[in-house]
């Protein structure tokens, strides 16, 4: 799953491939392969093999055997095909696909990283790909968010403060009624309340947007911590938050390697995946996301044209809001059960880095979610693997991706033109 | 607005207006010293007010009270908020009793913990000074470093490094080194956003926000592997820096009164006279208001960008510097307490200017040294600071809710705008 869509994403990144990205990926390709080749490689008995677990673990529904395969072999047949697809590439150029190879590449490049570095033992790739699903929700959630305030026009960096207070709001909603669902309903509409604070004082008294979303994050992390200091560690009472629990699909939850991974989830996973679809429809093929793009694009031009830039921009960053709280209430309702200080760690941050990385559309950010879930999963994996790059480091690799995004070394994101400018009506 | 398009038509003649002297242009417009202070003022005291609401809503006796009777509810709230912001104010300037007693019994050691308080609240405002600074140099060169935090923990690690890893040197060479050191590590952390935006245009709020989350997974690595402490057993934390880099302390414990406190004020008349009194700081200020007349008037735009950042991130770096060699003495991932986002507040608050950076640290510094102590005394969360700052940065950067709260009239428009969307 994380592959395909990952490649997705560069696929619509990618601007016409200059001559020096051409050979710059060529080479990066070679060194893929050379690093394979040279350091996996030697160090890799010729019988020793690699057991790949296809299942999440504890999971009974569609499981399936353990893949084996011979190290040496495989690391031998992925440098073979990568050096191939190197020289292509420096020769001839993949042209428009040279992302999607990039893609391809580095996933063969973990691949055999991971055949070498549990070489006679086993790893669970189910298991990493199921829990690189779950690190990703909230990154991919709130990247939606992202995507849906910045293309009517309102720059959002308050994404990290709404999911806290949508998180510490389920919780404390859940716990006093004792259902979900509710406590939901409280995230949904606390992230929304506090889109609305951003709306208003970005578009009514055209408040620098950047220092609205900053004090949105004060706000956010500083109530939070409050009501949770003075009442819930008081009072465990109000921390005690009913989750959202597991609900195989019927059917779908038996297929082979697929089912147990993506049909085996709580609500929050389902969501994040039917939001995605929705948005990317909505946002590209009907009017209302055609007029909300309008808005974000050219104000002026959607005014003129009969759409209500203020109300729209209101619309489109409440909707936001919602989606952030939604997230929000994934760590206390979905994941977690109790609420903890500060404990979006950040991922509000990755959220708009996906966005970024993404280029502004819903399928895009889930790609660019589902590789920086995968990284900080992998992260983990390494350290228990016994490997000697730092996890810490893992962790890193999504900021620094979207740095290189962001200064146009892998292909330039387009953000909408007229976000962060207040409308003005003449 | 309306002056917009005749600019635009005449880059030139506004290119020259941005080159004559500033004395000359703001002649006429100069506000008077009081008038500068107005809503800064309110917004201050507006925030205030809406932390005794949260205080009093949050308080569960005025409910009991109010469950009594009306008038018996309106004394617990009024008690509710006398006491704890009662609490604040004697912990952050010390009990007057106390000091009294102190002076008249002419115990040394009394004495210092009676002037304690008041002493701390001056330690807790120099990093706020420092990272203050920084926000305001990126906002008075067209840039927001969102970074400070990052750039702060890149800082600190830097001059703990050059504090325990040098060894056999006086002081006198040590301290600024390991100083150095820290503005060193900062302006990296602020180079490469600046260098980025300069060349490739790429945002740099995005970019800070990025590093800040770099600096901190680097420092969590650093200070559990190569840079840890090795009888910490396993705590992620530093060695105690050698006596000789150590900002000196003025009284003996419990105050910890030191020399970061004079360094803070001296780096910002520093930054005072850089900005305003030299053509560089000139060319700086004029690229933040007005980049086309900049680049009409032959100014390096790129040059300018990077060195801006670079010294946003120097000043960063020292604070980080700071609460190491101040206070700490050793590094661990909570060396702060949100210095990043707070100093963007200050530089608010101070309007970007040095004086009124420092003004607005002390403000800080009092407040949340205060809410320590509060916190000890009254059960008030001292995050309930950080939901003050919040409201203080509305109100600061909407003047118009001010004026429609405390129906002032309207001067004429002349906010500026600090930092333009991702793609400018």
């Amino acid at each position: 799953m994380a592959p395909a869509a990952s490649t997705k994403t560069t696929v619509q990144i990618i601007q016409p491939v200059s001559t020096r990205r051409r050979v710059i990926m060529g080479i990066t390709f070679l060194v893929f392969a050379a690093i394979t080749l040279l350091v996996f490689l030697p160090n890799t008995a010729s019988d020793l093999t690699t057991s790949f677990g296809l299942t999440p673990g504890g999971l009974k529904r569609g499981a399936v055997d353990n893949w084996v395969v011979n190290s040496q072999l495989t690391l031998i047949l992925i440098s073979i095909v990568t050096v191939l697809l190197g020289i292509y590439q420096l020769v001839r150029g993949f042209g428009k696909r040279t992302n999607a190879i990039l893609g391809l590449v580095a996933l063969m490049f973990v691949f055999a990283f991971l055949t070498y570095a549990a070489k006679g033992k086993s790893v669970n790739i189910g298991g990493l790909i199921s829990s690189s699903l779950s690190l990703a929700v909230p990154i991919i959630l709130g990247a939606y968010s992202g995507i849906l305030c910045e293309r009517s026009g309102i720059i959002n960096i308050g994404i990290e403060g709404m999911m806290l207070m949508g998180a510490l709001v389920g919780a404390l909603v859940g716990s006093v009624t004792k259902s979900p669902w509710v406590g939901l309903l409280g995230s949904i509409v606390s992230g929304m309340l506090l889109a609305l604070v951003l709306a208003w004082l970005s578009i009514k008294y055209k408040i620098n947007q950047i220092i609205t979303g900053t004090v949105i994050n004060i706000f956010g992390t500083g109530m939070t911590s409050f009501i949770s200091a003075k009442f819930m560690q008081t009072n465990e009472a109000l921390n005690n938050t009913p989750m959202f629990t597991r609900v195989p699909i019927p059917l779908l939850a038996d297929i082979p390697f697929i089912g147990p991974i993506l049909f085996n989830n709580n609500l929050f996973i389902y969501g994040t995946i039917l939001v995605a679809i929705v948005l990317q429809v909505a946002l590209f093929s009907t009017r209302w996301g055609l007029r909300l793009r309008a808005v974000g694009e050219h104000p002026k031009a959607a005014d003129t044209l009969g759409i209500n830039v203020i109300k729209t921009r209101y619309m489109g960053t409440l909707l936001g809001g919602m989606v952030a709280g939604f997230a929000g209430g994934y760590f206390t309702l979905g994941s977690v059960g109790r609420f903890d200080e500060m404990m979006s760690a950040g991922k509000g941050f990755i959220g708009l880095a996906a966005m970024i990385f993404g280029n502004w559309n819903p399928i895009g950010a889930f790609g660019a979610g589902m590789l920086f879930g995968f990284a900080d999963a992998f992260g983990s994996k390494l350290s228990i693997l016994g490997s000697v790059v730092p996890p810490q480091f893992m962790a890193m690799l999504p900021y620094i991706i979207t740095m290189i995004v962001l200064a146009g070394l892998i292909g330039k994101g387009h953000a909408p033109a007229a976000e962060g400018t207040p409308y003005e009506k003449e | 607005m309306s002056e917009e398009p005749s600019k635009k038509q005449d880059l030139g003649k506004a290119a020259l207006e941005e080159m004559k002297p500033p004395k000359e242009k703001k002649a006429g417009k100069r506000r008077p010293f009081g008038r500068a202070l107005v809503i800064p003022l309110l917004a201050v005291f507006s925030g205030l007010v809406l932390g005794a609401i949260l205080i009093v809503l949050t308080d569960m006796d005025v409910y009991a009270a109010f469950g009594q009777s009306f008038g018996a509810g309106i004394k617990a709230a009024f008690d509710s908020v006398v006491v704890a912001y009662g609490a604040l104010l004697r912990s952050a300037f010390g009990d007057p009793a106390r000091i009294v007693a102190a002076l008249q019994g002419g115990d040394a050691l009394e004495i210092r913990r009676a002037f304690n308080p008041f002493l701390e609240s001056l330690v807790v405002s120099t990093p706020y000074i420092f990272a203050g600074l920084a926000v305001a140099v990126g906002f008075r060169s067209g840039l927001f470093n969102i970074g400070v935090e990052g750039q702060l923990f890149i800082g600190a690690a830097a001059a703990t490094f050059v504090g325990y890893a040098v060894k056999g040197l006086p002081a006198i060479i040590h301290l600024p080194l390991a100083l150095l050191a820290g503005a060193a590590g900062g302006a990296l952390w602020g180079f490469i956003p600046g260098l980025l935006k300069a060349k490739t245009g790429a945002h740099e709020v995005i970019n800070t926000i990025m590093l800040n989350w770099i600096a901190f997974r680097l420092t969590d690595w650093l200070l559990a592997g190569p840079m840890q402490r090795p009888t910490s057993g396993g705590m992620p934390i530093t060695p105690e820096v050698e006596a000789s880099a150590m900002l000196p302390q003025f009284f003996g414990a419990p105050i910890r009164f030191h020399l970061g406190f004079f360094i803070a004020l001296l780096v910002a008349w520093l930054m005072w006279f850089l900005l305003f009194k030299t053509t560089w700081g000139f060319n700086l200020r004029t690229v933040g208001a007005n980049p086309n007349a900049a680049k009409y008037g032959g100014m390096d735009i790129v040059r300018s960008t990077v060195i801006a950042m670079s010294l946003s991130g120097a000043l960063a770096g020292l604070a980080g510097a700071n609460q190491v060699l101040g206070v700490t003495h050793s590094m661990a991932m909570g060396l702060s307490s949100g210095y990043g986002y707070d100093s963007i507040a200050l530089a608010l608050l101070g309007n970007s200017s040095p004086l009124g950076v420092v003004l607005a640290s002390l403000l800080f510094g009092f407040l949340r040294n205060g809410a320590t102590q509060m916190m000890v005394a009254t059960k008030i969360p001292i995050d309930i600071i950080s939901i003050i700052q919040a409201f203080i940065i509305v109100f600061i950067a909407a003047p118009a809710l001010i004026r429609a709260i405390f129906r002032i009239k309207a001067e004429k428009a002349d906010e500026t705008v600090f930092v333009r969307g991702w793609g400018g």
